[in-house]
């Protein structure tokens, strides 16, 4: 692979090619898609967690005018693939959690939709659920692997006899809630079934991957992919909860094949996606760590519990971040599932890293109280010379760059380390550090293909633009490895039409597509030089990575936070993250990025929780009045800032993935504020009044 | 129940026969087939759906269609067709003050809430000219358009990008270049 030095348009804040569109609101989302005749899909859910539906009474909805289809466990199409449970929608009666798709009407318009699925009566055989997480429950089990595919559980050296000969511990319990994704654009999809011939399905999909969605919508429906196109140039958002179909996807092509010819659309209500959408798993966090007088550590652990489905297995990867942090010659990681009746927990914004770097970065910062070190200082005598586990080197590791160069920008060395002294008027004040990561990812497939049109060079892959800035990065990355000016550069990008892409997930698109993009750019230059005629084209395949090196991306985050004397009320007036990402193609879109993850990250700070009631199982706080999200007044000073930073072994570009690493660590570094604060340490995410208050008396 | 309404969008009228049940919302997106107005909730409570009715920010999802018969209703995209006609020099590709700041101050990201934001930045522009008061406006002295303002006025908008740190610049920026030095609100950074 040849790495990128000559640039030009990498490194550019160019503004966002799709930007005009955006802000005209002319940019064409899934469920907007212009057809012809498009009838409508209402999904009808069940009110209880587990049982068996025994009655579905469909006749007042069929009766209704304007009903074009019901589509029942009785009248749906069997699936040619049940594998994947979260999928096989009405292929049976039984419920498996709350909010499960049940019955769906199709209608001529979404008013009617929506009437005749109220009209569905249901009746149900209910049977006990079974809801609550709780970390001493005696029917935790580990699971095979964890995602992706790390092992479950690690172990180094002897902890517990380190720990017994430790100078100094720590040895907390930390929480983090259930997350919902949430993504402004809701889950979407427009699809339309053609019979001619042996049938070709469209899907107009709201999704971080329209290759994947064809594989998996192909397989479950018994199709030849080449009969499935996916089609999505823009998506409203996804954080995850996209990377993957989810049940409304399989139900709208269920809608479109039942009905043949006719458009179908089907969005999903803000309500509708608390169950049927993904979701971030609570973890309960039970951490260890032991250290010299001098702050060195001699024994780390991390023990994991959280839930999962019954109906699907996912194990979040939350213990895998502290495998790599720190040195220390002692370690465990474990992670242990409940399998409960709920929805399928799945991927949201740095799944692992985001909830795993809560507790231990919390952890650091009670250990750093307890030696009387500078939380700081505590986490650079820590740097591991490789990385832990599997000794390999680093590819760039600038950890202590992130926290030297963020400590002087924040201020950091004027700071009085005693908690709860610093009074502003009604308000105590203090400040915070924590640290963040997230691992450099590769696909392994993705093509792009470079063509000449005329004057102009068009690349093609069937790449995704969540708001990340694929639209605008991919071209500057073309530019360059081709050699020409990046205005002469088209891309395309979102449809299955185009050359195979991966998802975007895990940080990894441009590490995955840019590689592509580039060795595309390679064969095209090799075969036609500096000439190359009008129609020329060449593709490129993106390559394995160089596994010689640990590749990680790096940060340190800075809180200010603030708390009311008399409501415990807590603001976070400044926030600041310094990153280590390797080289950043576009400085504008990245800071968005991060400063993007940050605000999120924030959010899961002080705001976000998912209250689900183990008694009926249900989500009760399912929409945005009560599961809040930072709002526009909740944001004050955000800054990103970055190192420049030269890692010629990541891929040919130089860069790191961005999207996720701005989460990673913010709501450990305004924990840490608040107890700086007042004096209260907070390990039960979100850090709301109640849990500081009964200090402040 | 069906009813007829003709509704101004976008300085055209549009004759429609409606399903009284019908939001201004679904109207524009299902009926009238834009794609400005968003569906983030349908509750009222993300902002993504907001158009100007007669002048004003509302949030089409909690407005029944039947109530805006002879109303005159602006979206996104009608916002740089509404300026044309007000000072007749745009040309077509332009865009709103709002618009082009948002794209300068790269306030938007996937693009999902950004046609709500801008609609709401414009009213909300037009609602500090009018001397309305904010939770954000001091009790005494004349209020001024400073980052506390904008940022208190636009939480109606959600954006779980969260752009938030760039559409408060993006907004002070418009807000500068369409007031001028000479006009009544004072513009603060």
């Amino acid at each position: 692979m040849t790495f990128l030095n000559e640039l030009d348009a990498i490194g550019r804040g160019l503004p966002r090619r799709d930007g005009p569109a955006k802000v005209l609101g002319t940019a064409v989302y899934a469920y907007e898609t212009p057809l012809e005749n498009a009838a409508y899909v209402c999904p009808v859910q069940a009110t209880i967690a587990r049982g068996t539906v025994s009655q579905l009474d469909t006749t007042a909805a069929e009766a209704l005018d304007g009903v074009v289809a019901v589509l029942t466990p009785a009248t749906a199409e069997r699936l040619a693939s049940t594998e994947d449970r979260e999928l096989a929608t009405l292929q049976d009666r039984k419920i498996a959690f709350r909010g499960q798709v049940i019955a769906a009407v199709v209608a001529d318009s979404s008013e009617v939709a929506r009437h005749a699925a109220a009209l569905i009566r249901v009746t149900y055989a209910q049977a006990a659920h079974d809801c609550e997480l709780r970390a001493d429950r005696d029917d935790l089990y580990a699971p095979e692997r964890v995602n992706p595919d790390f092992p479950t559980d690690t172990t180094e050296g002897d902890v517990d006899a380190a720990m017994a000969a430790a100078e100094v511990t720590v040895e907390q319990t930390y929480s983090t809630a259930m997350y919902h994704n949430n993504p402004m654009e809701p889950h979407a999809t427009a699809a339309l079934w053609d019979p001619a011939g042996d049938g070709s399905l469209t899907l107009w999909d709201s999704t971080q991957g329209v290759h994947p969605t064809r594989a998996t919508l192909a397989a479950v429906f018994g199709l030849d992919e080449a009969q499935v196109r996916v089609v999505c140039p823009y998506v409203g958002g996804g954080f995850g909860s996209k990377g993957q179909p989810h049940v409304n996807v399989v139900l709208a092509a269920l809608a479109a094949r039942a009905v043949p010819g006719r458009p179908m659309r089907l969005a999903l209500t803000r309500q509708q996606m608390f169950a049927l959408a993904g979701y971030r798993t609570p973890t309960i966090q039970r951490c260890r760590l032991g250290a010299d007088h001098d702050g060195t550590l001699t024994a780390l652990e991390i023990n994991v519990v959280e839930q999962t489905s019954k109906v699907k297995e996912f194990a979040e990867q939350t213990g895998v971040p502290a495998r790599m942090m720190y040195a220390s010659p002692n370690r465990r990681t474990t992670h242990r599932l409940a399998a409960l009746d709920v929805p399928p927990p799945s991927w949201m914004r740095a799944p692992g890293e985001c909830p795993g770097m809560f507790g231990p970065e919390v952890a650091m910062d009670e250990l750093a109280e307890r030696l009387g070190m500078d939380p700081v200082e505590l986490r650079i005598r820590n740097e591991p010379d490789v990385e832990p586990g599997s000794g390999k080197p680093f590819s760039s590791r600038n950890l202590v760059g992130c926290l030297r160069e963020g400590s002087a920008r924040f201020g950091w060395s004027e700071r009085d380390p005693r908690p709860g002294v610093r009074r502003r008027g009604a308000w105590l004040v203090g400040t915070g550090v924590a640290a963040s990561t997230y691992p450099v990812s590769r696909m392994p497939d993705s093509t792009a293909t470079i063509r000449r049109e005329g004057d102009r060079y068009v690349t093609e892959i069937g790449a995704a633009d969540l708001g990340t800035g694929t639209w605008t990065t991919l071209a500057q990355i073309a530019a360059d490895a081709l050699g020409v000016p990046v205005s002469r550069v088209d891309v395309r990008i979102g449809d299955t039409d185009y050359p195979m892409a991966s998802v975007a997930g895990g940080s990894s698109g441009m590490t995955t597509w840019g590689s592509a993009v580039v060795e595309a750019a390679r064969a095209f230059r090799s075969r036609y030089r500096t000439e190359p005629p009008d129609g020329a084209e060449a593709s490129g395949v993106v390559q394995p990575p160089d596994d010689r090196y640990a590749m990680h991306a790096f940060g340190a985050q800075f809180a200010e936070a603030h708390v009311h004397t008399d409501t415990g009320e807590v603001r976070v007036p400044r926030l600041l993250g310094v990153f280590a990402a390797g080289r950043i193609i576009n400085p504008r879109t990245a800071r968005s990025q991060f400063i993007g993850g940050m605000t999120m990250g924030l959010s899961m700070a002080l705001h976000e929780i998912s209250v689900l009631d183990p008694r009926t199982g249900h989500v009760v706080n399912h929409d945005f009045a009560d599961y809040h999200i930072t709002a526009n007044a909740d944001v004050d000073e955000i800054e990103a800032q970055w190192l420049p930073e030269h890692d010629p072994h990541v891929n040919a570009m130089g860069s790191k993935g961005i999207g996720e690493i701005g989460i990673v660590g913010t709501a450990a570094a305004v924990s840490n504020a608040v107890w700086h604060a007042c004096g209260v340490r907070v390990r039960d995410l979100p850090i709301t009044l109640d849990k500081v208050l009964h200090a402040l008396e | 129940m069906n009813t007829e309404i003709t509704v101004h969008v976008d300085g055209a009228p549009r004759r429609l026969t409606i399903d009284t049940r019908t939001t201004l919302l679904d109207a524009l997106r299902e009926r009238l087939g834009l794609t400005s107005p968003k569906k983030g909730c349908d509750h009222g409570q993300c902002g993504a759906c907001t158009v100007l009715s007669g002048g004003r920010r509302v949030l089409s999802c909690l407005i029944l269609a039947v109530t805006q018969d002879g109303a005159k209703v602006v979206t996104a995209e009608g916002l740089a067709a509404e300026v044309a006609t007000a000072g007749g020099e745009r040309e077509d590709g332009d865009l709103h003050p709002v618009q082009q700041a948002f794209i300068d101050c790269d306030a938007l990201q996937c693009g999902y809430c950004t046609p709500g934001q801008v609609v709401s930045a414009v009213g909300m522009l037009d609602e500090f000219a009018r001397g309305w008061p904010s939770a954000a406006t001091p009790g005494t002295g004349a209020p001024r358009l400073d980052c506390a303002e904008v940022a208190e006025r636009m939480s109606g908008n959600l954006c779980r990008c969260a752009a938030y740190a760039n559409i408060v610049p993006a907004v002070l920026q418009a807000a500068a270049a369409s007031t001028g030095p000479a006009s009544g609100a004072e513009v603060a950074r």
